[in-house]
């Protein structure tokens, strides 16, 4: 990458837009709330998902203390299962899915590209305006009731009379539904700006493995989400109207439900992991100073994670009514899935193999989603065995296995993301002690959390379950216990980063020595990200042709 | 325990070996690595090649384990769905939030079901309702009630003793007591429990006149009517029973005289003419032998 990036301080009358950053070149909530830089917006996005997972996380906690005794601890079972419902929705919906590419993707994509914008950039403002007016509807549903029908929404219990009183199910489906067009949306945006926006320079192979994963995950979004939206819509129209598509008294098949539901959720998993192990792929590549091994393959794989994941929706259904062979099907195919994510895996511990290794906080994260994502994959086998998954679908091991892939890979690749980017965004660094000591807590916290639960689940346990049997006490009360040291970890980890913001060190240009682009522009970077167009002449993960001054802190 | 449970669990252990093996291998190299090639002053990281035949390696060897993982499962999945020959059929209906169990002689039985050890069963499924899911974990069984269609679980229970039942799918408020329990029994003790249930017990048969009405009271609970009817005149989800029996009840069909013949009919077809008021209320119908039928007649015009 040129030096052309770097911008060289006085070279430009004092004042000028050329050389303040983002952060101050408009100062208001009025410039915030019509600007049209990709960097604001994905803040602003940044600051909706961190609350929405705050909210999430919180349901969690309160979920666990009210499981830490047999029967009744806190809350009764309507109030339980209408808390274990938003937990799913908030965290799916308004986290997981916009919060590596809406919010981390907006702001880093662009760079990435040594672009200066993303290609449509109204449409990306609509897009976050959108999630807000979705978020609203949330908002109303959970004012007015709630849903108690889980974050899957399935019929009949969802279009019948049947969900607790007061259930207010039809605003919460409208809200996942309107989010949805948000999250197309931004896919679109993504799409055309890889396609069209790079620099001069900037050819496929240069392409980040971070912009590879968000153009994998902006197809699945283009492609899946709108098989949500009329599915949802229809049980909207059911409920409603009577439509009679999916509850049998109308002469519809509950089952159908389930294949439309899962044609979307299956590859939205994807949208949800792909991001993340995109950002394990950046601190990989720059905290071992080393290009990722097998860079196109890594790259390929998360297309191929893209194509397959649209082919495995069945797997969520092995015990719910399918034919015997169409489970061989989506067995035989989910079990391909283990080849591209067992190659990423494979590709970052071989790109440690002879690496220079520093262990800041962002590598912490990296290396605890190896670790993680390893026991979210394998496990994963024993679902996908058809024999095996008939005894645990449904129990805790499934809870277990997908808060694995689901937190301790996409959540731990999105925070340790947000420690490398950080100074990017805020210009401003934080304590690396409290960073470490929070990802320790999380670390462990979610260990004891989650392990504890892979044992109630083989033990049959079932999810959803307000009250237990005496024999599974003790389990769950080690699952409560690891909640609260995975709960302080984020508090640790949330207060550093608040502190940063108000009394934090000014960054230097490149912290961490990284040869990739966002890091030769300014930190944080102008307005139009680059004070003149870049001409790239390497991929981001070249040190070895990258100069002294590029990899310099200033 | 079931004779297909042991398969099962073979494999689960199987996988669970591997996957360790796996977890450390990659968890070993992972700090090896890290410690080894900590950043060093005046040490660059080696360039990175390109290592074709290595990438191969990985896409390919793991591809041989997920065939002979998917190949046992299937297998495995495929004989636990074979009905055996002479497989004893019992009816298994889901309802919010309680199991019934009907025997191949008929009688029923709510929540409990007794299982004579070493003979196969197919336990039909159904639901009344929403979707169900029967989950047997000591057989290793599960499969989901759908309304408006059958489906099916199929063992051999092996050993003697008792196995909880759960319902593995979210059906509402109470779903976390949708709980039943299978007996796995002698074949003498099972050829007791068949007798006992298609006769007014004993300590009913005693008590003479005054035993339809105690019995039906039991019955009358054991099967969750008292959820839904009060006997003392308040309005729970249908109308209290107090007093009706003998009396004209305005219903869908016009005015009624309560009578026994209505009453019978309000349990086995509960549709089929229901109390003004309650239109919109979805009672799931009830199946009884005729001896507990007039039971739970006799005992609901008791209450006055």
């Amino acid at each position: 990458m040129a030096a052309v990036t770097t911008p060289h301080t006085g070279e430009h009358g004092h004042g000028s837009d050329d050389e303040k950053n983002y952060l101050e070149v408009k100062r208001g909530i009025g410039s915030w709330l019509v600007t049209l830089d990709h960097k604001r917006i994905g803040v602003m996005y940044l600051v909706a998902v961190l609350i929405a997972f705050l909210a999430g996380g919180i349901f969690a906690l309160v979920l666990r203390v009210e499981l830490l005794t047999k029967g009744r601890t806190i809350m009764d079972q309507d109030t339980y299962n209408r808390m274990f419902s938003l937990h799913g929705v908030v965290m799916v919906f308004l986290f997981i899915i916009p919060s590596i590419p809406a919010a981390m993707g907006n702001i880093i994509l662009p760079i990435q590209l040594g672009a200066k914008d993303v290609a449509f950039p109204k449409l990306n403002l609509l897009s976050l305006y959108i999630y807000v007016f979705g978020a609203c509807f949330g908002l109303y549903s959970m004012v007015h009731g709630g849903v108690d029908t889980g974050w899957t929404f399935y019929v009949p219990y969802s279009s019948s009379s049947l969900v607790g009183s007061q259930s207010a199910v039809v605003p919460m489906t409208l809200a996942a539904f309107i989010m949805g067009f948000s999250s197309i949306l931004t896919g679109v945006n993504f799409i055309a700006t890889v396609h069209k926006m790079r620099a001069p320079g900037m050819s496929w192979r240069r392409l980040s493995l971070f912009t590879w994963a968000l153009y994998a995950t902006s197809i699945i979004q283009v492609l899946a989400t709108p098989v949500l939206a009329i599915t949802l819509l229809l049980l909207t129209l059911e409920r409603a109207f009577g439509l009679g598509i999916f509850d049998p008294r109308l002469g519809g098949d509950p089952v159908l439900y389930q294949h439309f539901f899962w044609f979307y959720s299956h590859p939205a998993v994807y949208i949800m992991i792909v991001p993340g192990m995109g950002v394990v792929s950046e601190l990989i590549g720059t905290f071992s100073r080393r290009e990722p091994v097998g860079y196109m393959f890594i790259a390929m794989s998360s297309l191929g994670l893209a194509l397959l994941g649209f082919l495995v929706w069945g797997h969520h259904m092995f015990v719910a009514g399918m034919s015997e062979y169409a489970s061989m099907v989506f067995s035989a195919l989910t079990f391909l899935i283990a080849i591209p994510s067992g190659v990423k895996v494979f590709n970052w511990v071989a790109t440690l193999y002879k690496g220079s290794i520093s262990l800041q906080s962002p590598m912490l994260w990296a290396l605890s989603f190896i670790f993680l994502f390893t026991i979210g994959g394998l496990t994963g086998l024993f679902l996908g065995i058809l024999a095996v998954d008939v005894h645990l679908h449904d129990t805790y091991f499934v809870v277990a296995h997908f808060h694995y892939v689901m937190v301790g890979g996409t959540v731990m690749g999105f925070v340790g993301g947000l420690h490398y980017w950080w100074p990017k965004i805020t210009g401003k660094l934080y304590e690396e002690k409290p960073a470490v000591a929070g990802w320790a807590l999380v670390f462990i916290g979610f260990n004891i959390t989650f392990m504890s639960q892979f044992v109630l689940g083989s033990r049959g346990m079932p999810r959803r379950y307000y009250d237990y049997l005496p024999e599974f006490q003790g389990l769950h009360q080690i699952s409560t216990v690891g909640s609260w040291v995975l709960g302080v970890g984020f508090v640790i980890l949330l207060v550093n980063f608040a502190r940063s913001l108000f009394s934090g060190a000014k960054s230097p240009r490149n912290p961490w020595g990284s040869a990739a682009l966002e890091w030769q522009t300014a930190t944080p970077p102008p307005l139009y990200n680059f004070t003149e167009t870049p001409v790239i002449t390497r991929g981001p993960y070249e040190y070895h042709l990258a100069t002294d001054e590029e990899l310099a802190e200033d | 325990m079931s004779t297909g449970a042991a398969d099962i669990d073979w494999l689960y252990n199987f996988t669970y070996y591997f996957s360790l093996v796996f977890t450390v291998v990659i968890t070993v190299a992972t700090v090896a690595f890290t410690v080894k090639y900590r950043r060093q002053k005046g040490v660059k990281a080696e360039p990175t090649q390109d290592y074709t035949k290595l990438e191969l390696f990985w896409t390919i060897t793991p591809l041989i384990f997920i065939v002979f993982l998917f190949h046992w499962g299937y297998e495995t999945y495929a004989r636990n769905t074979v009905v055996p020959e002479g497989a004893r059929e019992y009816r298994v209906r889901g309802k919010r939030w309680s199991w019934s169990f009907e025997y191949p002689t008929g009688d029923n039985e709510p929540n409990e079901l007794t299982l004579e050890v070493n003979k196969p069963v197919k336990l039909i499924l159904s639901s009344e309702d929403v979707l169900h899911s029967f989950f047997i974990p000591a057989m290793r069984a599960k499969r989901d009630a759908v309304p408006g269609q059958y489906s099916y679980v199929t063992f051999t229970p092996n050993e003697l003793g008792d196995a909880p039942v759960f319902c593995a799918e979210y059906c509402g408020k109470d779903h976390s007591y949708m709980l039943a329990k299978i007996h796995v029994v002698s074949a003498q003790d099972y050829k007791a429990h068949l007798d006992e249930l298609s006769k007014i017990p004993n300590e009913y048969a005693k008590l003479g006149v005054e035993g339809p009405v105690k019995w039906g009271e039991s019955l009358f609970k054991k099967n969750g009517c008292n959820a839904c009817h009060s006997v003392n005149g308040t309005k729970i989800v249908g109308p209290s029973l107090k007093g009706i029996a003998g009396t004209m009840q305005p219903t869908t069909a016009g005015q009624i005289m309560a009578d026994d013949n209505y009453l019978r009919e309000s349990i086995a077809k509960p549709q089929a003419k229901i109390v003004s008021g309650y239109e919109s209320v979805q009672m799931p119908p009830f199946v009884f032998k005729d001896a507990q039928m007039d039971a739970i007649i006799a005992y609901i015009k008791s209450v006055k």
